[in-house]
């Protein structure tokens, strides 16, 4: 049998356990982003931190209004004709309302009524999650801040919690939605509805990106006006996004709040 | 007590009936028959589903419960049959219905990569949800509330 002395066992310890703590860190230094490139064998697009630049001089009322539908239809929401009840993952806002920090009496009314679309910012630093009970909403690896109805109880302690009111209730079950506003609803059938008792938001369209696509409100945008609406990933910095970022000087919904908002508007 | 016999004759009578009452009821031997579900032709022409017919007959529940896991919280929306959760949970020859519990020794013949959804994937083949999943579904007694989400297929009933 082989010997082993005391000093020798230690060495071998400490080197595999050295081994093993630093195994993918290692190689994520000798090869960045090689490993994922091979964990990931389907088509998914990968990023760390999502965000969206939304360059408001794009913005025209019919822009918005394309956005909307096109994410309204994509997941279902329905259209409620109630401010009591409605249920909206992106929408519009005039600007003190939007920038409420940024007011003041003597802006100028183009500004004071233009209006901003708005959506979940995806914060980086989510206060949403931290009161959810159930972990119903929580933050993915990617950044996203993600729904998942069948945990949530509808307690909307998010919705107390968010300074953006970007999360809407379904106090009652959508399907049954008054039939001359909502025509064709579910509008697509290969998207779930929501049940009655839940809350909901945009989510960034995480299954379209699982698919490689672009979120429904970008890619509709961008059929009308080329780069209205640009999404991307922040941690890399060759992106177009942190292109746009270094380029145009943007501001954020309420950023004195400190929950880092993800959607840039470029103003 | 006055006329012991009689009242204890007429309960012993009340309780047989009581409790042979469903033998007569089903008589013609209906409630024993479980449904069969109905495969659509477009099931059938595939031949095989996401895993093995015997598992997904007892497990398609634990399979659902994994997938909606897996896609919603960690955005794994592929589902590979070689690497399938269901292999970890069915002992035995799933192939030889004659082998005892054991090792797992189903092979897989033909991978594929699936998209993981129920509204998406399953009811694509299985559009016939009226026979394929509620006469079943019924029969057990079980309420899955799925389909107060998910969109169920349109059938021509």
């Amino acid at each position: 049998m082989m010997g082993v002395d005391r000093r020798e066992f230690l060495k071998i310890a400490g080197l595999s356990g050295l081994f093993g703590l630093g195994g993918k860190a290692a190689i994520e230094l000798l090869a960045p982003g090689e490993v994922e490139a091979q964990l990931s064998s389907a088509p998914v697009m990968k990023g760390k931190r999502w965000a969206m630049v939304i360059d408001a001089h794009a913005l025209d009322d019919e822009l918005m209004d394309v956005c909307i539908r096109a994410c309204h239809r994509e997941h279902n929401v329905p259209d409620l004709d109630d401010p009591k009840v409605e249920i909206k993952w992106l929408w519009k806002e005039e600007y003190p309302h939007a920038f409420p920090g940024q007011k003041h009496e003597y802006i100028g009314d183009d500004i004071k009524h233009s209006e901003f679309l708005l959506l979940c910012n995806h914060c980086t630093n989510p206060p949403c999650c931290r009161v959810c009970p159930t972990k119903a909403t929580w933050q993915r690896e990617d950044g996203i801040v993600m729904m998942d109805q069948h945990r949530c109880i509808g307690c909307r302690f998010c919705m107390a919690a968010c300074p953006f009111g970007v999360r809407s209730f379904n106090w009652g079950d959508p399907r049954k939605a008054p039939e001359e506003k909502n025509p064709d609803f579910p509008t697509n059938v290969k998207y779930p509805t929501r049940s009655k008792g839940v809350v909901e938001k945009c989510t960034f369209c995480a299954e379209r990106l699982a698919k490689g696509q672009l979120p429904a409100c970008v890619e509709a945008a961008n059929q009308i006006k080329e780069n209205a609406l640009t999404f991307g990933d922040l941690d890399d910095p060759a992106s177009i996004v942190r292109e746009l970022l270094r380029k145009h000087y943007t501001i954020r919904r309420k950023p004195e709040l400190g929950t880092e908002p993800n959607v840039f508007y470029i103003v | 007590m006055y006329d012991g016999g009689k009242i204890i004759t007429g309960l012993i009578i009340g309780l047989l009936a009581l409790f042979l009452w469903p033998f007569f009821y089903d008589r013609n031997g209906q409630a024993g028959v479980s449904p069969k579900p109905e495969l659509t032709a477009k099931a059938k022409e595939a031949g095989q589903c996401v895993a093995p017919t015997p598992y997904m007959r007892e497990y398609h529940m634990q399979l659902l419960d994994d997938w909606r896991h897996t896609v919603v919280r960690d955005g794994e929306r592929y589902y590979d049959t070689s690497e399938g959760t269901w292999h970890l949970r069915v002992l035995g020859d799933i192939n030889d219905a004659t082998a005892g519990a054991g090792e797992r020794h189903y092979k897989e013949t033909d991978r594929k990569i699936y998209y993981k959804s129920l509204q998406v994937t399953c009811m694509d083949c299985h559009s016939n949800k009226s026979k394929f999943c509620d006469e079943c579904h019924d029969y057990m007694g079980v309420d899955p509330y799925c389909w107060d989400c998910h969109i169920e297929p349109k059938e021509n009933k």
